[in-house]
């Protein structure tokens, strides 16, 4: 039985993962684990809600980025929003919380959702084409945007999420058996959980599985540099290029995420940004024009960008899908700033969703959904005219 | 009669550990007369009473402060603040204040506030007085539902789990989830205890009195709180405008009738996880069907007490409650924060 993956990643496009759907397959998969190796990777994590206290211990762990304050304060360093968190409190993720001012992450190998998903549905384009990342969340989220597509987990605490243990080494095993280069952390917000990123990924660099991770970037330079340093690629939604709107529809701030970008460009890690545009709130000209700027100006012209489209869901379903035709606004004006690499996402079969040599404008690589049918790349190059093409194309 | 009786120990015996049993015979009287339901209920009335019932002995005389509260005066702690509340014009029975709120066949939600555990959560015994009441009013044990977030929470707070059969019941959130379809107002959208909106046709809602580092204080609108699955959300900014935003809910507003605020012990600092050196004896009930006049009623008490201890005020800490400000304004009209418009009654 086959879960259905018709899931677009979280927050960034329509419909990403029915939760529910996933662990009514999960669980129901369950029984099946061990007659063969016909189960997904889903249901091949242990089955069964986590529900109870004593299973929860088994998802706590002391969190790895915070500061002691007097009277069991403490005041969490993951994240910009610094929240100073009382006894028995939780921070806004939801998922941290101080026990006698000790404070601890619940979510550690707590995962809420699992599938086996093209690489290209991160999206990451210039990474690993047409192979296939074991990608899992938990429950928790350090912003609440109001588009979010995986609001059911990203918006919940842990235990309010059916979960299964999945400590890392299983991850990383089940990465392996599923013949999945890398393990993505999606879906929900990997920040919130990042003591389990880091240690999944030392795991599975262990079993040779590589690790990329799709997130908000908001986050502090030090937890990033420690977490995000253990990834091989990144993939960062730049919800759009106003703090306004950061304050509005996100809840958080845009400086520290551009902050972000910078330290992962100076870290050297393969970074794509997807931008998911909404009608009237983040579509106007400008905001595109200084947005391409920016990455031009600090990250350079070879930084995947990807437009990609909205579709209603949470507290925004006043508004309409986003309109082909803003989608391809707004590339024409990154192209026109002179960024080499605009995708439009989330339009099955729209041409934007191919890779372009940016020399000859010769096709290089061609998708189909999330299939890359076609990559014509060799040696990271354009085979018609040798122009570098940056990326990881081949492992 | 039996089955009141009989419905009041098996609720004794399933949610009160070693509460003595009790018995007040002769005020159920009869249950034929239904009263409408009061009509003072906050801003709509033009000015919102507060009771503050107090009994300095409802510890026992000479009883440590730790000590447990006494059932039988918290029974009649209870009945003087309802009366108080409800008979200002014409003297009423303590089942018969009960009556003008809740009708037989009803199904009534206590949401008490259990996350400080037994140092200062809404008392076992204040629940049962009330619980004795309902009865008496016709409201049947099974209909009454005893509830807060957690219901591990509920047990370390003192209450028995209640599940089923004709008694009380008792459970946290946990046990049965929350609505899958979102409930918004405002800067809130969230998920909403089924227990409130499956069980419950008349919520009352019973807070404990405590000062909390974030929204100031915590009293009636912010134990809504612990009505949706997402409260981590809506603590930044003192919690405003998002307490106010929460109580607006419609699901919450319409069935909201009443708040009694359990301050036999409060905390006027460190909140809101329970902090024995901060706390006091406060011995007494705030009731009002106003919980934003309760709230800023509640918030002077705490920051009597605070001056009292030489600490700043809440608005010098820059954490002034300024959600109560936001539940009282046009947008809201929760209750009334003005002290012109505001009698507080003690008794």
């Amino acid at each position: 039985m086959f879960c259905e993956l018709n899931a677009w990643e979280a927050g960034k496009g329509p419909r990403p993962l029915d939760r529910r759907l996933f662990l009514k397959c999960a669980l129901a998969s369950g029984a099946a684990l061990g007659i063969g190796g016909a189960a997904r990777p889903a249901a091949a994590i242990p089955s069964g809600a986590a529900t109870g206290s004593e299973d929860d211990a088994r998802f706590v762990v002391e969190a790895k980025f915070y500061e002691k304050l007097p009277n069991r304060k403490i005041k969490c360093k993951l994240c910009p929003r610094e929240c100073a968190v009382g006894d028995k409190e939780r921070g806004y993720c939801g998922v941290r919380e101080n026990r006698g001012g000790t404070y601890y992450s619940l979510v550690h190998s707590r995962v809420a959702a699992a599938h086996v998903d093209p690489i290209e549905k991160k999206p990451l384009f210039h990474y690993l084409p047409g192979t296939n990342a074991f990608s899992l969340g938990t429950a928790g989220c350090n912003v609440n945007c109001k588009f979010c597509q995986n609001w059911d987990i990203s918006q919940s605490r842990p235990e309010e999420v059916p979960a299964q243990y999945a400590p890392p080494q299983r991850v990383a095993e089940l990465a392996k058996q599923y013949d999945c280069p890398t393990i993505a952390y999606t879906y929900s917000e990997p920040v919130v959980f990042a003591e389990y990123v880091m240690d999944a990924a030392d795991a599975g660099h262990a079993a040779g599985v590589r690790s990329i991770v799709v997130s908000n970037g908001y986050m502090q330079e030090e937890s990033l540099k420690a977490a995000y340093g253990k990834m091989d690629a990144v993939k960062i939604d730049l919800k759009s290029f106003s703090e306004s709107y950061y304050s509005k529809v996100v809840t958080g701030q845009l400086k520290p995420v551009l902050d972000s970008l910078v330290t992962l460009r100076k870290l050297g890690k393969w970074t794509e940004i997807v931008y998911l545009v909404l009608p009237t709130l983040n579509d106007s000209d400008q905001e595109f024009r200084g947005l391409a700027q920016w990455i031009k100006a600090n990250l350079g012209p070879d930084v995947p960008l990807h437009f990609t489209q909205f579709h209603p869901e949470y507290l925004l379903k006043n508004l309409p899908i986003t309109p082909v035709p803003t989608l391809e606004r707004a590339k024409a004006i990154a192209d026109a700033e002179g960024l080499h690499y605009v995708y439009i996402g989330n339009v099955p079969g729209h041409p934007a969703q191919n890779t372009y040599c940016p020399k000859c404008r010769k096709m290089l690589v061609e998708r189909v959904g999330f299939t890359a049918s076609k990559v014509l790349i060799r040696k990271n190059c354009c085979p018609f005219c040798q122009q570098p093409i940056p990326g990881v194309w081949h492992a | 009669m039996s089955t009141e009786r009989s419905s009041r120990r098996d609720f004794l015996r399933a949610s009160l550990p070693g509460a003595a049993l009790l018995w007040t015979g002769g005020v159920a009287g009869s249950l034929a007369t239904v009263e409408p339901v009061a009509a003072e209920s906050g801003a709509a009335a033009g000015r919102s009473r507060v009771v503050v019932a107090r009994d300095e002995q409802l510890r026992g005389a000479g009883a440590s402060p730790a000590s447990s509260i006494d059932s039988n005066r918290v029974l009649a702690l209870l009945d003087r603040a309802m009366q108080a509340l409800f008979g200002q014009e014409h003297p009423l029975a303590p089942v018969d204040a009960w009556r003008r709120l809740v009708h037989p066949g009803e199904r009534v939600g206590l949401k008490v506030n259990t996350l400080g555990g037994r140092g200062i959560s809404t008392n076992v015994q204040l629940v049962a007085a009330i619980c004795e009441r309902l009865q008496q009013a016709g409201v049947k044990p099974a209909d009454i539902v005893i509830w807060d977030r957690d219901t591990g929470e509920l047990e370390r707070a003192g209450f028995h789990l209640a599940m089923g059969g004709d008694r009380v019941q008792c459970f946290g959130t946990d046990r049965v989830g929350y609505e899958v379809e979102l409930s918004a107002y405002g800067s809130v959208g969230s998920l909403l205890s089924k227990i409130l909106t499956q069980r419950c046709g008349a919520l009352i809602n019973l807070p404990v009195l405590k000062d909390h580092d974030g929204a100031g204080v915590t009293i009636a609108l912010k134990n809504m709180y612990g009505v949706i699955h997402n409260p981590n959300k809506y603590h930044p900014n003192g919690c405003n405008p998002y307490v106010a935003d929460v109580n607006m809910l419609p699901e919450i507003r319409s069935r909201m009738r009443l708040t009694i605020c359990d301050a036999t012990t409060a905390m006027y600092e460190g909140g809101p996880g329970y902090k024995p050196e901060h706390s006091w004896n406060a011995n007494a009930l705030l009731v009002s069907t106003d919980p934003v006049a309760l709230d800023s009623t509640g918030w002077q008490m705490i920051e009597r007490k605070r001056a009292e201890k030489g600490l700043k005020t809440l608005t010098a800490e820059k954490r002034a409650p300024s959600y109560i400000v936001t539940a009282a304004d046009a947008d809201h009209r929760l209750g009334t924060n003005d002290p012109r418009k505001i009698s507080v009654v003690e008794v």
